[in-house]
């Protein structure tokens, strides 16, 4: 999501300059840009891209966690997790409604979730296998989302950016949450700190790649950030990710798989490895080991509730028409 | 005085029902038919969870011998469970989820009314918060009864499946048994029996509205309230006791 959000986003337009120039005129006297103002098609299509794949990711992203719904290891986790994957599910639903601001209805952007033309990001096509991993995600998969949303905050869309304002709200609960189910199991037995340490080791570089590609490789950052949909490079994410990041597997007493890790005294910051952006790559493109698994999943909800919706359509529909007759009687 | 072990092993019942029925509704996460019956499904799950919390809790107090919501929740053996056979019932299709859960909702609406005048002041605060909860549980399965029966064929015949499936599992959350009984007569608890008519009444006005009936039952089953289970059971403790069992006495 978020950084990957912009992958196959076409930020391509054809006004002419004296109407690109007003609107960044506007962009850059920092106005927020409204659902009824003149825009540029192509930032109208990139953010439809981006925040489309944003609420895919949200949707996608419940499936994951919700695999362990049912066997959370007490009640208090299995509510506190049960109403994180609900925020999901409803962060989805108020970023399907931004994007429907923009002239585009949520059917057809489920339609290009379904046939694989819109992508979600590629860390919820990796498995959930412990309960570990639930606190894993927790603190790096959505603390990597707050990263990238609270810069979006300020986004120069006003219902992107007021949907960010209340999401990233929500996000901090999550990420809090995750890091206290790794601190009970870090203070726990020797099993247990095992599960934690193997949850780091499968989830920190697929949450360090959610940023995206380096800055010299992401096609479209300069047009977007230009429009002020994004704020600020992957690669600095990245960075900021990493520096917040490493104190805290230090207090949990886990260990950064990472062997290049080092605190550079002169940039104020941690030197690492370089992402296996061959991995990276082949996820996006489809070949992680849930991508086709979650597809599935998602495609089997549709299929499978599509005569509920044709029923609820269908009864909307008689309603409309019974009220419609009696209104015609009773003139 | 009201017997502790009787009151206890009411207290299981009532905390078992909800915490089932919570497992049945979370596993539909993320496959509901619309993002709007994710949440809405999501909910119901939260609240009956909720609810078995304060139950177990409560039931451990009463038990003194220290267990507390999660041992009552996770490490009792398959016939030591003690809900109504109906939530345990796989969730099938929507339909028949909904069915379920109206059917389920209904009855509850009416016993957590009956259990706001409960003798025991812990129930009455389980149940103040829980009548507003189940109102809405109420709401939403009914409007979707309506809606599936009056909308498509397919939909109305999913319906009349969904009903057939489910109809013979109600009786039994009306039966007063010796602890039942036990119950109403200390006023802790709300004859069950006596709520049956106001059920039905409840239910066949849905149902008429939705152009569906409830079909004729020759036999209502039964069983979960002495431990004897659906073949269902099993597999959902399963899953419910997973972590517990197979890492034994951790903090999670």
């Amino acid at each position: 999501m978020y950084s990957q959000g912009l992958i196959g986003a076409d930020g391509s337009t054809v006004e002419d300059e004296a109407f690109l120039e007003a609107f960044q005129k506007r962009i850059d006297a920092e106005q927020k840009i409204e659902p009824n103002d003149p825009m540029p098609e192509g930032y109208r299509r990139t953010l439809i891209r981006q925040i489309s794949q944003h609420a895919h990711s949200e949707i996608v992203g419940m499936l994951p966690e919700g695999n362990w719904i049912t066997r959370a290891p007490t009640l208090r986790r299995k509510a506190a997790l049960l109403a994180k994957v609900q925020d999901e599910g409803g962060h989805g639903l108020y970023l399907y409604s931004a994007a429907e601001t923009l002239g585009v209805s949520r059917e057809e952007l489920t339609d290009q979730l379904l046939t694989g033309a819109a992508k979600y990001s590629s860390i919820f096509n990796y498995p959930a296998l412990t309960w570990a991993d639930i606190g894993a995600i927790g603190w790096l998969v959505d603390g990597a989302a707050i990263m990238n949303q609270i810069a979006l905050c300020r986004c120069s869309y006003g219902p992107y950016s007021r949907a960010m304002i209340r999401i990233c709200k929500e996000e901090s609960f999550h990420q809090r949450q995750g890091y206290e189910i790794l601190l009970t199991l870090c203070r726990g037995t020797d099993e247990q700190k095992q599960l934690a340490q193997e949850a780091i080791n499968r989830i920190w570089w697929p949450a360090l790649m959610m940023f995206g590609p380096h800055d010299s490789e992401s096609t479209h950052s300069d047009q977007s950030m230009h429009w002020k949909i994004k704020r600020f490079s992957n690669d600095s994410l990245r960075d900021k990710f990493v520096n917040a990041t490493v104190p805290q597997a230090d207090y949990l007493g886990l260990k950064v798989p990472d062997p290049n890790l080092k605190w550079n005294e002169e940039k104020q910051g941690y030197d690492y490895s370089d992402i296996d952006w061959d991995e990276f790559w082949r996820v996006v493109k489809g070949d992680g080991i849930c991508n086709r698994d979650r597809m599935k999943a998602r495609r089997k909800a549709h299929r499978e509730g599509a005569w509920v919706r044709e029923a609820a359509l269908a009864f909307a529909e008689k309603r409309a028409a019974a009220a419609e007759a009696a209104k015609t009687a009773a003139e | 005085m009201v017997d502790k072990k009787s009151l206890f092993n009411y207290l299981l019942r009532l905390g078992d029902d909800q915490q089932i029925l919570s497992q049945r509704l979370g596993e539909w996460c993320g496959h509901a038919p619309t993002l709007e019956e994710d949440l809405a499904l999501a909910n119901i799950a939260l609240d009956l969870l909720g609810q078995a919390r304060s139950l177990y809790t409560y039931a451990g107090e009463v038990e003194g011998l220290g267990r507390d919501e999660d041992q009552l929740a996770f490490l009792r053996y398959e016939n030591d469970y003690v809900n109504a056979l109906i939530v345990e019932r796989p969730n099938g299709d929507f339909a028949h989820t909904i069915t379920r859960q109206f059917f389920y909702s209904v009855f509850m609406d009416l016993l957590w009314n009956g259990l706001l005048k409960s003798s025991d002041e812990t129930i009455r605060a389980i149940a103040a918060k829980a009548v507003k909860e189940v109102d809405y549980h109420v709401r939403h399965s009914a409007e979707w009864v309506i809606r599936l029966g009056q909308g498509t064929a397919e939909s109305r015949e999913r319906m009349v499946d969904a009903l057939d499936e489910f109809a013979i599992y109600t009786g039994e959350l009306f039966e007063m048994d010796a602890l039942a009984t036990e119950m109403a007569e200390a006023g802790v608890g709300v004859d069950l029996a006596a709520l049956r008519p106001q059920w039905e009444a409840e239910v066949n006005n849905i149902l008429t509205d939705a152009g569906l009936e409830m079909p004729k039952v020759n036999w209502m089953q039964t069983g979960g309230r002495s431990g004897e289970h659906t073949e269902h059971l099993g597999h959902i403790l399963a899953e419910l006791q997973y972590m517990q069992r197979t890492y034994p006495g951790m903090t999670w």
